[in-house]
């Protein structure tokens, strides 16, 4: 898990600065972004293993950037935060080429226990 | 009140608008269509037994008012004939003899004796001059010589050349009648003969007509005192109780009410020459008896009709006010049942907002307490780290508890909405029949699957797909009999799309029934049907873009058929 970039995307920047610190003491890589436009120009010049998106953005919503991101570089791993509870918007999700999705609040080790399996099923 | 207000007053019942609480409606409803019932069905009833009852008595008194009148006229006819024959008699007497033969005391002996021997109740004859001194006498009494000029009748036989008499009672207490004829002589001078008349014979004549215990037959004179014996109004020159026509008139019937209260029917026949009027009576009630007897027995028919008719009506508005009755709580459950999912399905979106915005800031706290948590774990230095560990995972627990609160409105929320997961049709079926597997033991319903394995997933709403199956499967339940058989069968129909079948051997369905069997708020069932389980299960699986499809055959049971598409196609709907 050493050295994992990941960039977490959320327009809650309390949310996601706070959780890209916990990362980081976990010595993850984190980077945090609260903007979807932003989050794809990041991943164009330094692209993470992982993408942590929340789905409801203002903007450029979580399921076009995954979009984006997909079309750009299949390779990065997508997981989606919903605070929604609704498993209709993590199913389309991961019908669009997501890992998996996770409802808010999240449980930081679960987060990590996913990260680590998308890294896994990397062929 | 104008006819407008008492018709609103009346249908107000009907109205399923009123305000009164719905027993009184029901209650009014089931009074106001009674008395409308009971109305147009009485009413001709009474209307055409009013009509048969005026058209009988009348015709009936026609048939008994004209042999009435024929009799009293035929019988008056016999005394006037009676009488006229005897003052023809005399007057041919008068005509004959010259006025010296009858003077003579002799010659009018021998006339009295043959008018005795050739006619009957002669009582006397005698001869009066023109001033009116009995110049010979015939018969009982001592009238010789006798002046008759102060009295009326021979003033009248003076203008008018003869003269009748009213009845009266003689020396020996027997009913006479007095005729007189006037003649003037070629000589000029006046004769008059004066006879009269036992009127037993008037007696006879009316015996004759051989009257019945009701009726009565008598004459009376112009002031109405009795001229022969009435059975009863009294006897001779009693008066006659009743007042009758008075005049001159062909034979008439009156109907009248005597002293005794007897509703009597009366023919008067005023004689031509005579003051007399011969009256003919008849008791109502003799001569009415057959439409008495008529009138009970179609009383009696009335009666049983009428309660008949009540009997029956009160049952007809029972059951039909029971039917509206039942239909109206059928529409207002159904309703209640739809307002209730319209209320679940509000309060699931607002629920929904409030979990999603709490979420949020939850998540914000999570994150915060949790590093927090982090920061004291990884500082070896932290003085009171106990104290922060508990404080922190306190929070974090806090959180915890939070987000079980917000996902347990979410998930009620998302019941109410179309989630497109991943099925697995035949497990979605044996899931379905576990609700229902309780009543198939226990009603011994034999169930067999023909499940087609590994038969592709669909994506679909899962509790929605789970109503379908339910709905469908709880109408075979409810179509078969005890023992019956239920086979359900899965298969896939082509590359895009996967069928379901449930089929019973149940009672079937009319071609009626199978027009109208998706329609809202159709039903058969006796009890409980909303009629709304079978067109949810249309709507859900047209929504889902499928198909449904239904065969039936009386008596042999029903096949339902669902299509479903292997990715739904959301319709239009939520």
């Amino acid at each position: 898990m050493q050295n994992l970039k990941v960039l977490l995307v959320d327009d809650e920047e309390e949310f996601v600065t706070t959780l890209a610190e916990r990362l980081e003491l976990r010595g993850i890589q984190a980077r945090s972004v609260t903007d979807g436009e932003i989050a794809l120009q990041m991943i164009e010049t330094n692209p993470p293993r992982v993408v942590i998106l929340d789905v409801m953005m203002p903007g450029l919503g979580g399921l076009e950037v995954l979009k984006r991101i997909k079309a750009q570089k299949p390779q990065i791993h997508v997981i989606l935060l919903t605070g929604r509870g609704s498993t209709k918007e993590g199913i389309e999700g991961m019908q669009r080429g997501a890992f998996d999705y996770l409802m808010k609040p999240i449980n930081i080790e679960e987060l990590i226990k996913k990260m680590q399996e998308a890294i896994k099923s990397q062929p | 009140m104008n006819p407008k207000n008492l018709w609103t007053r009346f249908t107000k019942g009907l109205s399923h608008n009123s305000d009164d609480d719905t027993a009184n409606r029901y209650r009014i409803l089931r009074r106001n269509i009674f008395i409308l019932m009971i109305l147009i069905t009485i009413i001709p009833l009474i209307i055409m037994a009013g009509i048969y009852q005026h058209e009988y008595q009348s015709s009936i008194k026609k048939e008994i008012v004209n042999p009435l009148k024929t009799l009293a006229n035929k019988t008056k006819h016999s005394l006037e004939l009676f009488l006229e024959e005897r003052l023809s008699v005399i007057r041919f007497i008068a005509a004959s003899y010259s006025f010296e033969e009858l003077s003579d005391q002799k010659t009018l002996n021998r006339i009295f004796k043959t008018f005795m021997d050739e006619y009957c109740c002669l009582v006397d004859l005698g001869l009066i001059n023109k001033k009116g001194i009995q110049l010979s006498y015939v018969g009982p009494y001592e009238f010789l010589g006798k002046n008759y000029s102060k009295q009326s009748w021979f003033h009248e036989v003076v203008v008018k050349g003869n003269y009748i008499s009213d009845v009266f009672m003689g020396y020996r207490q027997f009913p006479h009648v007095a005729i007189a004829v006037l003649r003037r002589t070629e000589e000029g001078r006046y004769l008059i003969l004066r006879a009269t008349i036992d009127t037993s014979k008037f007696d006879n004549i009316i015996a004759s007509m051989q009257l019945d215990q009701e009726s009565d037959a008598f004459l009376i004179n112009r002031e109405g005192f009795l001229q022969t014996p009435s059975r009863f109004y009294g006897k001779i020159l009693d008066k006659y109780p009743v007042s009758f026509p008075r005049g001159n008139y062909g034979p008439i019937v009156v109907e009248e009410v005597d002293p005794q209260n007897r509703e009597m029917l009366v023919a008067y026949v005023p004689f031509t020459k005579a003051d007399y009027i011969m009256v003919l009576t008849k008791q109502r009630s003799a001569l009415l008896k057959p439409w008495y007897t008529l009138r009970s027995k179609m009383l009696f028919i009335f009666s049983i009709s009428v309660v008949t008719i009540v009997l029956v009506v009160f049952k007809l508005v029972d059951t039909v006010v029971k039917r509206v009755k039942d239909a109206d709580e059928k529409r207002e459950s159904a309703y209640r049942e739809i307002q209730h999912t319209h209320k679940l399905a509000s309060i699931g979106r607002l629920a929904a907002g409030v979990a999603h915005e709490i979420n949020n800031p939850m998540a914000i706290i999570n994150e915060k307490a949790g590093l927090m948590k982090d920061l004291v774990a990884y500082d070896d230095q932290f003085q009171k780290k106990e104290k922060f560990l508990g404080l922190t995972d306190s929070i974090l627990q806090s959180v915890e508890r939070c987000k079980g609160i917000t996902h347990r409105l979410l998930g009620f929320a998302r019941r109410m909405e179309v989630q497109l997961v991943e099925l697995d049709v035949n497990g979605l079926i044996q899931e379905t029949l576990g609700f229902l597997d309780k009543e198939a033991l226990h009603r011994n319903i034999e169930l067999k699957l023909k499940l087609t394995d590994n038969l592709p997933y669909i994506f679909s709403d899962r509790g929605q797909m789970q109503q379908v199956f339910l709905n469908i499967l709880s109408n075979a339940f409810a179509a078969v009999e005890d023992e019956g058989k239920i086979v359900i069968t899965s298969w896939e129909e082509d590359s895009d799309t996967v069928g379901v079948s449930i089929q019973d051997n149940g009672s079937g369905m009319s071609k009626e029934t199978l027009r109208n069997i998706f329609d809202p708020f159709f039903t058969t069932k006796q009890k409980g049907g909303t009629g709304l389980g079978l067109a949810i299960t249309y709507g859900i699986v047209k929504k889902m873009g499928g198909e449904i499809k239904v065969t039936s055959k009386q008596g042999e049971g029903s096949i339902f058929t669902v299509y479903l598409p292997k990715k739904a196609k959301i319709g239009p709907g939520e």
